[in-house]
């Protein structure tokens, strides 16, 4: 961590823009590809995989309307906030057997706040819009990111907490849960009901990333058929490719917070690669995670379920999906407190 | 216009009633069923006008509608194309009713007609079709 800080500034901004292409182009390989699965369980064939390269690439190229009665200084900036916040949350995550281009300089707790940035430009963007759609959908939105904050925050304190009752240095490090540098992850320090215990926080947190991300069942907010889209009615042109663009960074930024939590294994732990094979080999396997955790929390959900009402979204995400991460949080204290696992 | 294959082949639509009887609507929906699959073109169903490449009118243009139906498209950003839906689109069978101001072209410039009552979902991605062709043809002029 200490050798983390004196990283010198042309490579973190040669980092940070590594990143972001990553992130950008990434989301948009992503989007097209759980395009693609959704249209297969639907049984039709579906957009191509370069569908969302095509609407961007029509939507940067079109008019941006600004409404009369909207403020424009804020209209124009909440899109450039919601991209710029959504690359910023990818810079603090590890990927693959990279370290995060942030590392040390904050960690899972930042994480936190900073996945909150992307939806509060969101919510900005709508009440600056001067539409009661937009308004109606803004606080649909914030009510959204109020109720998913509990079930993700038992999640994220459960495993810290864990990590720290096994004795390892600097638990909230996101270096240190993906076990990046030692290979030591959650489930090697867990007993078996700690393992039933994260099993289950990793329901939750299958379940956090639709309303992260605002889609189906989760997509209150903008849910076209009542709110015509609700936060977004007013955007269009450039403004709507860059919250497509932060859509699809976000959706990254998401899965790969799920795969360092929780399901940190490396290739190169278990089979013996040159360094640069390593990394190669560890990105890919990166990439394969993502895809997996996109298909199971997103495709799946939203194509086997219809849209929450706003009251249920509340009432299952503190209720049952709060109730679940504690039950959770509990299997893991007592798995602590019984002295499971203890492989250290 | 700044037309682009990006834009030809990712269309999203808005669709107004103007005053349909619903079948051309219902017409509409089933063309945008998995057994049609119109994703596979980029073609979407979107709520807002202002999110809208195409604008999909539906039935004859009544009174109160004349203004909504301007009100609508002067909302789309450009390029934009507008497709009209169904026999109606020239007043139909109401063409000589009291509560009619007149076809949709009237109104709101129109590229391509899709006739029918109501028109069968083929006959609507064939308007598609033509409609991709004839922004194509206009991509090559330039325009």
């Amino acid at each position: 961590m200490v050798m983390m800080l004196g990283m010198d500034p042309i490579s973190i901004i040669g980092g940070t823009v590594a990143v972001a292409l990553f992130g950008i182009l990434a989301g948009l390989v992503f989007m097209g590809v759980e395009r693609k699965f959704a249209a297969h369980m639907q049984a039709r064939i579906g957009p191509p995989i370069r569908q969302p390269f095509r609407d961007v690439a029509k939507l940067l190229s079109k008019d941006s309307i600004v409404p009369e009665n909207a403020i424009p200084l804020l209209f124009n900036m909440a899109p450039v906030l919601a991209l710029a916040s959504s690359i910023v949350i990818l810079l603090y995550i590890p990927l693959g057997g990279f370290l995060p281009v942030l590392a040390g300089y904050g960690d899972l707790i930042l994480v936190m706040y900073l996945l909150t940035v992307p939806a509060l430009a969101l919510v900005a963007g709508g009440f600056a819009s001067g539409s009661p759609y937009a308004t109606v959908g803004s606080q649909r939105e914030m009510v959204t990111m109020m109720s998913y904050e509990l079930p993700l925050a038992i999640a994220v304190i459960a495993i810290a907490w864990r990590l720290a009752a096994a004795g390892i240095a600097d638990p909230f490090s996101l270096a240190t849960i993906a076990g990046t540098a030692t290979g030591i992850t959650i489930w090697s320090v867990a007993g078996p009901l700690g393992i039933i215990g994260f099993v289950l926080l990793l329901i939750v947190l299958a379940w956090v990333t639709p309303a992260e991300l605002s889609r189906v069942p989760c997509d209150t907010p903008e849910a076209e058929t009542e709110l015509c889209g609700g936060l977004l009615v007013e955007y269009s042109g450039r403004n709507l490719g860059l919250f497509y663009l932060a859509q699809g960074v976000k959706t990254v930024a998401m899965a790969a917070l799920a795969v360092a939590l929780f399901l940190p294994w490396n290739i190169s732990w278990y089979v013996a690669l040159s360094p640069n094979a390593a990394l190669v080999a560890d990105f890919a396997f990166f990439l394969l995670k993502l895809m997996v955790v996109i298909f199971f929390s997103v495709s799946v959900i939203r194509v086997g379920m219809a849209r929450f009402r706003i009251t249920h979204v509340v009432s299952i995400y503190w209720g049952y999906l709060g109730g679940l991460g504690l039950l959770g949080l509990l299997c893991v204290v007592l798995d602590a407190s019984l002295g499971g696992g203890g492989m250290l | 216009m700044r037309l682009t294959k990006a834009f030809n082949r990712s269309l999203w639509v808005f669709h107004l009633n103007t005053g349909s009887c619903n079948g051309c609507d219902i017409e509409i929906v089933a063309t945008l069923t998995p057994r049609y699959d119109p994703e596979r073109f980029g073609i979407k169903l979107v709520g807002s006008p202002k999110h809208a490449d195409v604008l999909l009118v539906s039935g004859p243009v009544t009174r109160a509608m004349a203004d909504r139906a301007r009100r609508v498209y002067e909302q789309m950003a450009d390029p934009k194309v507008v497709m009209g839906i169904g026999s109606c689109m020239s007043g139909g069978v109401f063409y000589d009713s009291y509560n009619l101001v007149g076809p949709l072209e009237e109104h709101i410039p129109v590229d391509v007609f899709v006739p029918g009552c109501p028109p069968r979902p083929e006959a609507i991605i064939d308007g598609v079709v033509k409609a991709i062709a004839k922004l194509e043809r206009l991509e090559g002029e330039g325009k």
